[in-house]
């Protein structure tokens, strides 16, 4: 198939941007949407022209480096998938489409699709982990058991890859649905329970310091979500948060 | 005698790890905090590393050239991690772990570095717990386990298909505690582009910042190389699109021996290739093999048809069929080990029988799995007389609740219902078991510099087994490199801080910044990935899943011509001191083109079939093995470790001899 390409072009973070049309050609079905950016970048620095700069890494959905905004989606149009297993069958010949970064304050662009997503880990220096050092001289792993259903539902949330499709998506810029899966991963486990207090606070403000927006409970980000992260979680954060205040 | 020195403890097996403990040197706390220690990498490996050493009070400098190191590709892995915790009962032990390692690797690996690994094993589950890794649990709240090809017990720790990336953010949390305490420096989007020795000893990296192009120099007392395998080197792979091996490369140039980098472990079950544009290989667990029967048409005539899209592969009988791996190996089938079930695809595709347009595609089959389960779940329910299309809804079912999320992950790639068609799947480069040698210590032959996790090639011989990679990383990461490396620096707490401004990194980051000059100015002809597709062609034909000494010699001269052609030809757009993808993949690609030749040199120096190797020249002639992979341990139980001359045809040979004391060598048997 044939297609024109609308990408966002910016030299760096000081730089204007713009959108910039792009043709390519003989696009097969079967190519990821990562595999048609290699065909233009190819074709790109072919004629000397400088190739399109976009983060990837795994391609196969799990690393969470891709990051594009297709046709006003992020990650595109199919659903449960980042843009790296997106394909083009899901296109047609002479279709046009927009290429933009996630557009977000707390996710600086750094150049054409590639941003900044650092304040992402600084939220999680502030509290996403557990206090416990890495001697292997902790308890027996089956010392605490615990029930299958909080398992699974802590595994739940842990599968968030840290794309920041929420935050794209987004009219907020909100990043709960990011925290809030941190959040309930541990919330759910006892070995979480320590330090849940000054977790969720510590988490709470980073992320407000970060310039993330607030929630709204629009259900955009779970809709995107390539992990199907559930909106719940943002509930149990609120939850844990409000927790949190009584007590202090 | 060899230059090379083990450094194996003496005393039995079992205690050699305790006793090494209690008998090296420490550094009191106080002194901790005047030391400095780099780790490049942070996957399982690098990432544990980094957060034990700054819980040990040593302030550590860590390097990712993503932009976080939660998206190391350790994330990608599916299955498991084994432990020998024997929760299952079922007779599991250190020793079991230990053996089943060893065997699998087809005895090429280093003893007591196996038996420590084995030993440590069970502490990673436990750390992984208390950290908040959400492992799989049964419905009285206590751990989960699977079972994982060539051994016979239930060992294998998971957490649903993603047990690399839970273990990853654990990993990543641990170390964002230390980021948190100040204790871990974290430079993301940094590469390093050199090791900088002074006096001979490893005393930091040049590093070039991803985002503004800046060249900068990092000092400290130690450095560790935690990079990962080089499985990029075949172009396709199924590594993260960055994955390389510029770090150990740089490292083997400036004295670190590189050890049987012939070693690569090809999987069996990958998606196949559909084009030109393909830039990675996905793969899909090994586990499909327990219920797909693989198989290929008989006659030519149905192959030919089914790729001019004339017949459908439903449409063959049991009879037009070629069950190959049943046929040829009844006692496992299609449970054979990893390598013999990759070379038995690549047979009959060499012959013309692969059965897509590229010809490089086998078929897995879940049919009778789905007769099977359905049959079985009639009579479950007590269903009387049901029609084939009720038996096949009821298998189906089961077959989705086991694989669900493959099937489905497999129809969004190839747009094709499993349940209603065979999977196509072709065997793929997924690891590498060679790497940069160390001793016990995990230290390279530099002093001072160490490498760990899938970058170096201690732990898994010829040939790794499921669920070990994990392991070995955090098993390194962790528990083991903390402890040694506190032996070398015992020396060092007078040393002070390391200036970055001795002549020694002065030269390096010269070298370093001509080299990028050279690629920025070049404007030669032909892209970064031109050169790249071409080696991995050459690497995947010749060196790839059977290798013989004519394909061998072939491809050492077209590497060596391919690298004179890239230094002349290449073009990179851009400049220097700006984000540039392509500057980066050209330096990698370089480091892969010079890789690849000594790969072939290794491949051909080893004249002996085992684990991944298969040197067509070494088969078993005759008797019940006979067309099988003979193994010579007379003559070849070492280690190859290569020392770099210049050119990479040049390297020197260095064996490290395996000492087996505490297991019988075997040959292996499927048939």
């Amino acid at each position: 198939m044939n297609l024109t390409l609308k990408i966002w072009r910016q030299k760096d973070s000081k730089t204007k941007g713009q959108m910039v049309d792009y043709k390519v050609t003989d696009i097969s079905e079967h190519m990821s949407f990562l595999e048609m950016m290699d065909v233009l970048n190819e074709q790109l620095i072919n004629t000397g022209e400088e190739p399109v700069a976009f983060d990837h890494d795994c391609r196969e959905g799990i690393c969470g480096m891709c990051s594009m905004y297709i046709n006003g989606e992020a990650h595109g149009p199919d659903r449960g998938v980042t843009t790296c297993q997106l394909h083009m069958r899901m296109f047609k010949d002479g279709d046009t489409i927009t290429i933009e970064p996630f557009r977000a304050k707390a996710f600086p662009v750094i150049k054409d699709l590639v941003v900044d997503r650092s304040s992402f880990d600084r939220i999680q220096h502030a509290g996403g982990y557990i206090s416990v050092n890495t001697s292997g001289n902790t308890q027996d792993a089956n010392a605490t058991p615990i029930s299958k259903h909080d398992a699974d539902e802590a595994m739940d949330a842990a599968t968030c890859i840290g794309c920041g499709a929420c935050v794209a998506t987004c009219k907020n810029s909100s990043a709960m649905l990011f925290v809030g899966a941190k959040v309930s991963q541990y919330a759910l486990l006892p070995q979480g329970q320590v330090e849940a207090t000054d977790r969720v606070k510590n988490m709470v403000a980073q992320m407000d310091l970060e310039g993330f927006g607030n929630c709204s409970n629009t259900g955009a980000c779970e809709i995107e979500c390539p992990k199907g992260i559930s909106l719940e979680n943002i509930a149990r954060m609120n939850r844990e948060l409000l927790k949190a205040t009584f007590k202090s | 005698m060899s230059v090379l020195d083990s450094k194996v403890p003496k005393g039995p097996l079992k205690n050699k790890w305790t006793d090494y403990k209690n008998h090296i040197d420490l550094v009191n706390p106080a002194n901790k905090r005047n030391i400095d220690v780099i780790v490049v990498g942070t996957g399982l490996a690098g990432g544990s590393a980094c957060a034990t050493l700054a819980e040990l009070g040593y302030n550590v400098k860590a390097f990712a050239y993503q932009d976080s190191p939660r998206r190391a590709h350790s994330i990608a892995a599916q299955g498991g991690i084994n432990a020998a915790k024997n929760y299952q009962g079922d007779g599991d032990s250190t020793y079991r772990l230990f053996y089943d390692t060893v065997k699998g690797g087809d005895y090429r690996s280093r003893e007591a570095n196996v038996y420590r690994l084995a030993e440590v094993s069970a502490n990673i589950i436990d750390q992984c717990v208390a950290q908040g890794v959400p492992f799989a649990r049964d419905y009285g709240g206590l751990l989960d386990n699977r079972s994982f090809g060539g051994v016979l017990v239930s060992r294998t720790f998971y957490a649903k298909g993603q047990t690399g990336q839970q273990l990853l953010l654990g990993a990543y949390s641990a170390m964002n505690r230390q980021i948190a305490r100040g204790k871990i420096e974290m430079h993301n989007r940094h590469e390093m582009l050199d090791v900088v020795k002074v006096d001979g000893k490893a005393r930091g990296i040049i590093a070039r910042n991803l985002i503004t192009g800046e060249i900068e120099r990092h000092s400290a007392h130690a450095v560790v190389i935690a990079s990962g395998g080089y499985g990029n080197v075949f172009f396709l792979s199924t590594n993260a699109m960055g994955s390389n091996v510029s770090a150990g490369w740089k490292i083997h140039k400036k004295g670190a021996f590189f050890a049987n980098p012939c070693y690569t472990q090809i999987h069996p079950t990958c998606i196949p290739r559909s084009g030109d544009y393909q830039s990675k290989l996905t793969l899909m667990s090994e586990s499909l093999r327990n219920d797909g029967r693989i198989w290929v048409p008989k006659n030519m005539e149905d192959v030919m048809a089914i790729r001019e899209g004339r017949k459908k592969p439903t449409d063959l009988s049991e009879d037009e069929r070629d069950y190959y791996l049943e046929r040829r190996y009844p006692a496992f089938g299609n449970l054979v080990p990893r390598d013999v079930a990759s070379r038995a695809a690549k047979e009959r595709c060499d012959a013309g029988y692969g059965v897509n347009a590229t010809g490089e595609a086998v078929y897995l089959d879940f049919a009778s799995a789905i007769t099977r389960y359905g049959t079985e779940q009639a009579k479950i329910q007590n269903i009387k007389n049901a029609s084939e299309a009720k038996i096949y809804e009821l298998g189906q079912a089961i077959v989705e609740a086991k694989y669900g999320n493959l099937f489905q992950m497999y129809e969004k790639i190839v747009d094709e219902n499993p349940y209603e068609t065979p999977m196509m799947i072709y065997p793929a480069v997924h690891y590498t078991m060679g790497g940069v040698w160390v001793d016990y210590n995990l230290m390279t032959t530099v002093p001072g510099l160490y490498c760990i996790g899938e970058a170096n090639f201690s732990d898994h011989g010829a040939n790794r087994l499921g669920a070990s990679a994990l392991m070995q990383g955090l098993a390194d990461g962790y528990f083991v490199l903390p402890y040694t490396i506190g032996d070398y620096l015992s020396d060092d707490i007078r040393t002070g801080k390391i200036s970055t401004d001795s002549p020694e990194f002065i030269e390096a980051e010269k070298d370093v910044r001509e080299r990028l000059e050279f690629f920025v100015t070049n404007k030669g002809e032909h892209s970064v990935d031109y050169y790249h597709k071409k080696l991995g062609k050459i690497m995947w034909d010749k060196c790839g899943m059977s290798r013989n000494e004519k394909g061998l010699k072939e491809a050492m001269a077209e590497i060596k011509a391919l690298r004179e052609d890239f230094w002349k030809n290449v073009s990179v757009p851009g400049g220097i001191n700006e984000m540039n993808p392509e500057l980066e993949k050209a330096g990698r690609v370089a480091d892969f083109i010079e890789l690849g030749e000594l790969f072939a040199k290794d491949a051909l120096t080893r004249e002996e079939s085992c684990g991944g190797h298969f040197r067509e020249e070494s088969v078993e002639l005759d008797g019940e093995q006979k067309g099988e992979a003979k193994r010579n341990d007379k003559d070849f139980a070492f280690v190859s470790a290569w020392e770099y001359k210049g050119e990479p045809a040049d390297a020197v040979l260095h064996k490290e001899e395996l000492e087996f004391n505490d297991i019988e060598l075997k040959q292996r048997s499927y048939k």
